[in-house]
């Protein structure tokens, strides 16, 4: 710690400054360009809403991912949920046509993704974990198998129906916050609120997992237990953050690699902190490039895509020279 | 006492270890020796908890290890792999902090903290303990872990090939500090070691395996004869008695 205080700025001031970033950030957003206050703003409110909670969900999953998996160039996506999601939505769409969100019930579908998800990722660590000395990356390596097999389904199911469905379909694969299921939000909150309190529980055990299993298992912590139970949790996180938006997953790698290297240290309320906080920085920055730099020309899954590739492409760059 | 009572593990329907009884004596430096593919490590790593045994039973003070609390467990008994890699960036200090764990669940306390200075001054580095695990030598990071095990202050430490890549000097100052621990801390060390000639010089005790089976257990004297390690290694290794201690000359 005294090490850590003497090399610049310490952790705490370096979260101070991400969270001026982010309240600069959040103002911008917020305020930029009003003729109507009573119209613009609790709209804005709204949206700033639903991108903090689909900011902080992605950038918890994707940490407390890579600390179970020790890997820190994985997001949750590779182990197939968002792939589930949008098999669903396909899936919707195939059997209802193209007005199936209209027909189906918002938040039955929403409900049903989110089980759908936490049922999965609990079968897939069953699975795995019933015989003895499988490892976790036994475990990614099946999710991506299944994350494949719902990936081609959807794309099968995607050539059958007709293109009007299509654009029905590929809305919905793009994560955007243009139009998010605002009657949706409060359950969302309410979803992640409950899982965070699950969350608590288990955060003594983050920082001593991060050293690898043996280690955590020497430290007395029950791996397997706590393992499956963190498995449940991003299934929750990144279904919540999913079915609002759309899958944008990759943000996470994106913000949880910030988050380490601007901060440098592997205490996770720290790091949790700092990633939620790039993650605002990123989605509320990013939202605001979409609507008034390019007018709503694109979506902001496509600009996190593309920072989020080339900043991809920088680590493997790095971690291949080291 | 920790032991194992015919303890047996098959990975792919193929015995690794096979029947195995061995009871740790406490206050005892024991080596496992064996030629490679023995058992050594998966041994250590079922009376460990690391890995379930298939068959038999481990018992950690007369109970079966698997019914011991986790926490309860973590403060009589400390392991430590030879991989040893960790993908967080954590200087001396930090990784040594993680020893107490079991005690305090990460928010150190003012003596969990007098435990670790302790461990960090044990192991000689104090020097060096705000510099990252990445930046030290290889003798340094090993010394830099079992300061973590030694913070841990677990009455059995177990080591896996704690001497791996260690020059002489290293691996002679490795094992001179965990006579110490066994003599002025009254812990009991078990470990698994490669060199036959370091477990002669520093061991109290030694169990012989072999395809999975115990070939022989014993004080070191009885084991380190040509009788028996012909029949481990399966080779006439000749033995010399230098200032009263056999050295096995095995390299021609």
């Amino acid at each position: 710690m005294q090490a850590e205080a003497s090399r610049g700025l310490s952790v705490k001031n370096k979260l101070l400054v991400l969270t001026g970033l982010a309240a600069v950030m959040a103002a911008l957003f917020l305020a930029y360009g009003v003729d109507d206050w009573s119209y613009a703003l609790p709209r804005r409110l709204k949206k700033a809403a639903a991108i903090v909670l689909t900011g902080f969900a992605i950038a918890l999953s994707t940490v407390i991912f890579q600390t179970i998996t020790n890997n820190r160039i994985l997001t949750p996506s590779i182990i197939g949920l968002d792939a589930l999601y949008n098999l669903l939505q396909t899936i919707i769409v195939y059997a209802f046509g193209g007005m199936a969100f209209l027909v189906v019930n918002k938040q039955a579908n929403y409900l049903l993704s989110i089980v759908l998800m936490m049922i999965f990722s609990t079968l897939l660590y069953r699975l795995m974990f019933r015989r003895e000395n499988s490892s976790i990356y036994l475990l990614l390596l099946t999710g991506l198998i299944f994350g494949t097999l719902f990936q081609s389904g959807s794309s099968f199911m995607q050539a059958l129906i007709n293109p009007d469905d299509f654009l029905v379909v590929q809305a919905k694969m793009f994560a955007s916050f243009n139009n998010i299921e605002y009657d949706l939000l409060a359950l969302s909150y309410v979803l992640i609120g409950a899982v965070l309190l699950w969350y608590w529980r288990l955060s003594k055990y983050m920082d001593a997992l991060s050293l690898g299993k043996d280690h955590a298992l020497n430290l007395g912590i029950p791996y397997e237990r706590v393992t499956r139970q963190l498995l449940v949790i991003i299934a929750v996180l990144v279904a919540v953050s999913t079915a609002l938006v759309g899958p944008i997953t990759f943000l996470g790698l994106l913000v949880a690699n910030t988050a380490y290297q601007f901060l440098g240290t592997y205490r996770h309320p720290a790091l949790i902190t700092g990633a939620a906080l790039v993650s605002f920085i990123a989605l509320l920055g990013g939202q605001f490039l979409v609507e008034h730099v390019f007018t709503f020309s694109t979506t902001i899954s496509v600009i996190i895509n593309f920072a989020g590739g080339a900043y991809f492409l920088y680590l493997l760059l790095k971690e291949n020279r080291a | 006492m920790i032991e194992a009572r015919s303890v047996s593990k098959s990975y792919a329907g193929k015995k690794v270890i096979d029947g195995v009884s061995v009871s740790i004596r406490p206050g005892t430096i024991t080596s496992f020796i064996g030629p490679n593919g023995a058992g050594k490590s998966t041994l250590l790593s079922m009376m460990t908890r690391l890995m379930a045994h298939d068959e038999g039973e481990v018992l950690v003070e007369g109970r079966p290890i698997g019914s011991w609390d986790n926490k309860e467990l973590a403060k009589k008994l400390s392991i430590l792999k030879q991989s040893n890699h960790i993908n967080v960036r954590l200087t001396v200090r930090e990784l040594v902090s993680f020893g107490r764990f079991p005690y305090c669940q990460g928010r150190l306390r003012k003596e969990d903290w007098a435990y670790v200075e302790e461990a960090i001054d044990y192991m000689e580095l104090g020097p060096m303990q705000h510099k990252y695990i990445d930046q030290l030598s290889g003798g340094q990071r090993q010394r830099a872990y079992i300061a973590m095990v030694v913070a841990q202050n677990t009455e059995y430490i177990f080591l896996d090939e704690p001497l791996n890549n260690l020059d002489m000097k290293h691996a002679v100052g490795i094992m001179h500090v965990l006579r110490r621990l066994v003599e002025e801390k009254g812990k009991t060390v078990i470990l698994v070691i490669h060199d036959v000639n370091f477990a002669s010089f520093h061991s109290d005790h030694i169990v012989a395996l072999k395809d999975g089976k115990v070939v022989r257990e014993g004080t070191t004297s009885t084991i380190v004869t040509q009788e028996v390690l012909k029949e481990l290694y399966g080779m006439d290794v000749p033995i010399q008695e230098v200032d009263g201690r056999r050295v096995c000359v095995y390299f021609g």
